[in-house]
């Protein structure tokens, strides 16, 4: 699809209309079962088998919602054959900055997300399912705790699930305050008790998660899509959206805009500028968008010329160089320090960089201090291009994709604000560099 | 000693989720700081014990996390999030000012921390991990005030309901 293709700019709610249509209890197991919204999908996946809930879960070309985009069937499809047991871990930790989506699932509807827990573990055979709740969300993992004992007390959960012969088990654990968790090789080294030290990949979870043993973990937004898709088939979802990008996100949009929140759109279809300036009621105050972040602290900026952009996956990592990531859109007026922005994100980074690996520890904390300086008036007139070679080290040639020294991808994320600032405002930072300089001479003198 | 038989049952419980007994570290640190609002050297031991590890092994994880007080902090912890979308709404100023106003009060401890999924309501901040926020620096002491005459009831300082407390 093109960018200047014809957009909309509405909501088109799968994941998140039962909970916009009970504002006061949709995440109850009465209002669930009310009007056949949870658990009705059970008995026609248990009748489908694990192989074809697969086949239509990947025809779907439902794509991950966590931050990498990649194929939930396909991923599961990689289990290696035979060996037992293995596990599924649902990824509640959202902590990409300005990531807000999926705590509003796992409170306001916590029965959606069980039941594509039981659909997905029972695709992939497991009788075990963890949901890593991240610790700060307090009312998150008290909604869903209520939704597994009233699950069990139902039957959808434990022995023999509705005659079926499938058992599940699900264990919600829920994290202690760290973003790193959220990277799936850290969330199973926190899961098995350990800091939450990412591991070097391959192997891939798929192969050998938590405990060693084959393990798929999806973020909350995926599995809680799963249930529609068997419900109303896989063409019904990709007969949304176009290419690979096909269904609805939630973005969470912030910062700067008349009306933050989540909103659930249609991909491809909608582009920035309906989200922004359509859903999101536009820039308080009657200002200009400065810049945006597309896709959360990770992802590299875009700017004003790029609102027209369709929210398709492959275009803006492929034509834009940057990417959808975990669906945070964050807007900043025109009045604003992009330099400030840049800061705060990389300060983000060097206090979650876990020390394991020497360019990422060691960066992280170096451009932080560097672009502090540079955003409050202290900075040296190459001080941009001493970021940009700190930042080879971590991201060699700088280039999108991009590549990286570090075990995960943290690394190269810290990277993201610097290369936007080279990318879109080099010249007035540099001028305001010099100036710095030249005011320190002028005092010296 | 700081784990009651009460506790330890629940111990025994969490354990018998996992396939690995060491899974059930985080889950036991969260129960006694539950109990004692920071996790006690105490307590570390004991943990380690349940879970057959060394304390050294339970203060190395315990470390890594930021909810998990090796201090005590009193019976209310703020969490100011200072990150971008708060920043451009006044977040700064509000970790500021409320780190200066409960600087002497050993009852509320303010921190400032990262972005708490709270975004569309920036400035957010957290009383013992529930949501508040969009507020300035009167408003949030406000909702400080009513948790301190207990007009709200506050969670544990781990965001543990107080009627899930063994
Ligand atoms: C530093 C880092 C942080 C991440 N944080 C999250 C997170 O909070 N939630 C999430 O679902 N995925 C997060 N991810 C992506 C996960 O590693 C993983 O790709 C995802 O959970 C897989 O689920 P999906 O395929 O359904 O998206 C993070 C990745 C990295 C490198
Ligand atoms: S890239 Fe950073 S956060 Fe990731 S494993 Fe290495 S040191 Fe840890
Ligand atoms: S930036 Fe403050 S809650 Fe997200």
């Amino acid at each position: 699809m093109s960018p200047d293709a014809p957009t909309t700019p509405h909501e088109t709610p799968v994941v998140t209309e039962f909970l916009r249509e009970r504002p006061d209890d949709s995440w109850t197991m009465a209002a669930a079962r009310e009007h056949g919204h949870a658990y009705a999908t059970l008995a026609k996946a248990f009748q489908m088998g694990p192989e074809q809930i697969t086949s239509q879960v990947s025809d779907s070309v439902l794509r991950g919602k966590g931050g990498a985009g990649f194929g939930t069937g396909q991923k599961w499809s990689f289990l290696p054959k035979g060996v037992f047991p293995r596990y599924l871990c649902v990824n509640a930790d959202e902590g990409e900055p300005c990531t807000f989506k999926d705590h509003m699932l796992i409170e306001r509807d916590p029965h959606q997300l069980l039941e594509g827990i039981i659909i997905a573990a029972f695709a992939i055979q497991t009788d075990l399912a963890f949901v890593y709740v991240r610790g700060e969300f307090a009312l998150g993992a008290q909604r869903l705790g209520q939704a597994i004992h009233d699950a069990y007390a139902a039957g959808f959960l434990g022995k023999n699930i509705l005659g079926s012969g499938f058992d599940l088990d699900v264990v919600l654990h829920r994290g202690a305050g760290c973003y790193i968790a959220g990277d799936e090789t850290g969330l199973l080294s926190s899961l098995e008790g350990e800091r939450a030290m990412p591991r070097i990949k391959p192997p891939f979870p798929a192969a050998q998660g938590v405990y060693a043993a084959p393990t798929i973990v999806n973020n909350v937004e995926t599995i809680s899509t799963v249930p529609s898709i068997v419900e109303r088939g896989a063409d019904w979802y990709n007969a949304m959206g176009a290419n690979r990008s096909t269904g609805t996100r939630i973005f969470s949009v912030s910062g700067h805009v008349e009306r933050p929140g989540n909103y659930e759109v249609e991909l491809a279809h909608t582009s920035f500028r309906d989200l922004i300036e359509g859903l999101a009621g536009g820039v308080r105050g009657g200002r200009k968008v400065g810049f945006f972040v597309p896709g959360g602290a990770s992802s590299p900026w875009l700017m004003p010329e790029h609102l027209d952009a369709p929210l398709d996956m492959d275009y803006v990592q492929g034509e834009l160089k940057s990417m959808l990531g975990s669906g945070a859109v964050m807007v900043f007026d025109e009045t604003t320090d992009p330099l400030l922005v840049a800061w705060r994100l990389s300060k983000f980074f060097a206090h979650e960089s876990c020390g394991k690996c020497t360019p990422c520890r060691e960066g992280s904390s170096w451009i932080e201090k560097v672009l502090y300086r540079m955003a409050h008036g202290q900075g040296r007139a190459d001080d941009l291009d001493l970021l940009l070679s700190f930042g080879n080290n971590i991201v060699p040639g700088l280039n999108a994709p991009f590549a990286q020294t570090t075990i995960c991808a943290l690394g190269p994320s810290i990277m993201s604000p610097v290369v936007s600032l080279e990318r879109w405002f080099r010249e007035p930072i540099l001028e305001r560099l010099r100036a710095d300089e030249a005011r320190r001479e002028e005092a010296v003198a | 000693m700081s784990l009651t038989d009460a506790d330890r049952q629940r111990a025994q419980q969490i354990i018998a989720r996992y396939p690995y007994a060491k899974s059930a570290l985080l889950p036991l640190l969260h129960l006694a700081q539950d109990r004692d609002g920071w996790v006690t050297p105490g307590a570390m031991e004991e943990v380690a014990a349940l879970l057959g590890l060394t304390t050294a092994q339970v203060l190395g994880v315990c470390s890594f996390y930021t909810m998990l007080k090796r201090e005590p902090v009193g019976r209310l912890v703020v969490s100011v999030c200072t990150n971008v979308s708060c920043l451009v709404n006044g977040g700064g100023e509000l970790c500021e000012a409320l780190k200066g106003q409960y600087a002497g009060d050993s009852d509320v401890f303010v921190e400032e921390v990262e972005c708490i999924a709270h975004c569309d309501h920036a400035p957010a901040f957290q009383v013992n991990y529930d949501f508040h926020g969009p507020a300035d620096a009167a408003g949030a002491a406000d909702v400080i005030a009513q948790y301190q005459d207990r007009r709200l009831v506050a969670r544990t300082v781990s965001g543990t309901a107080v009627e899930d407390v063994p």
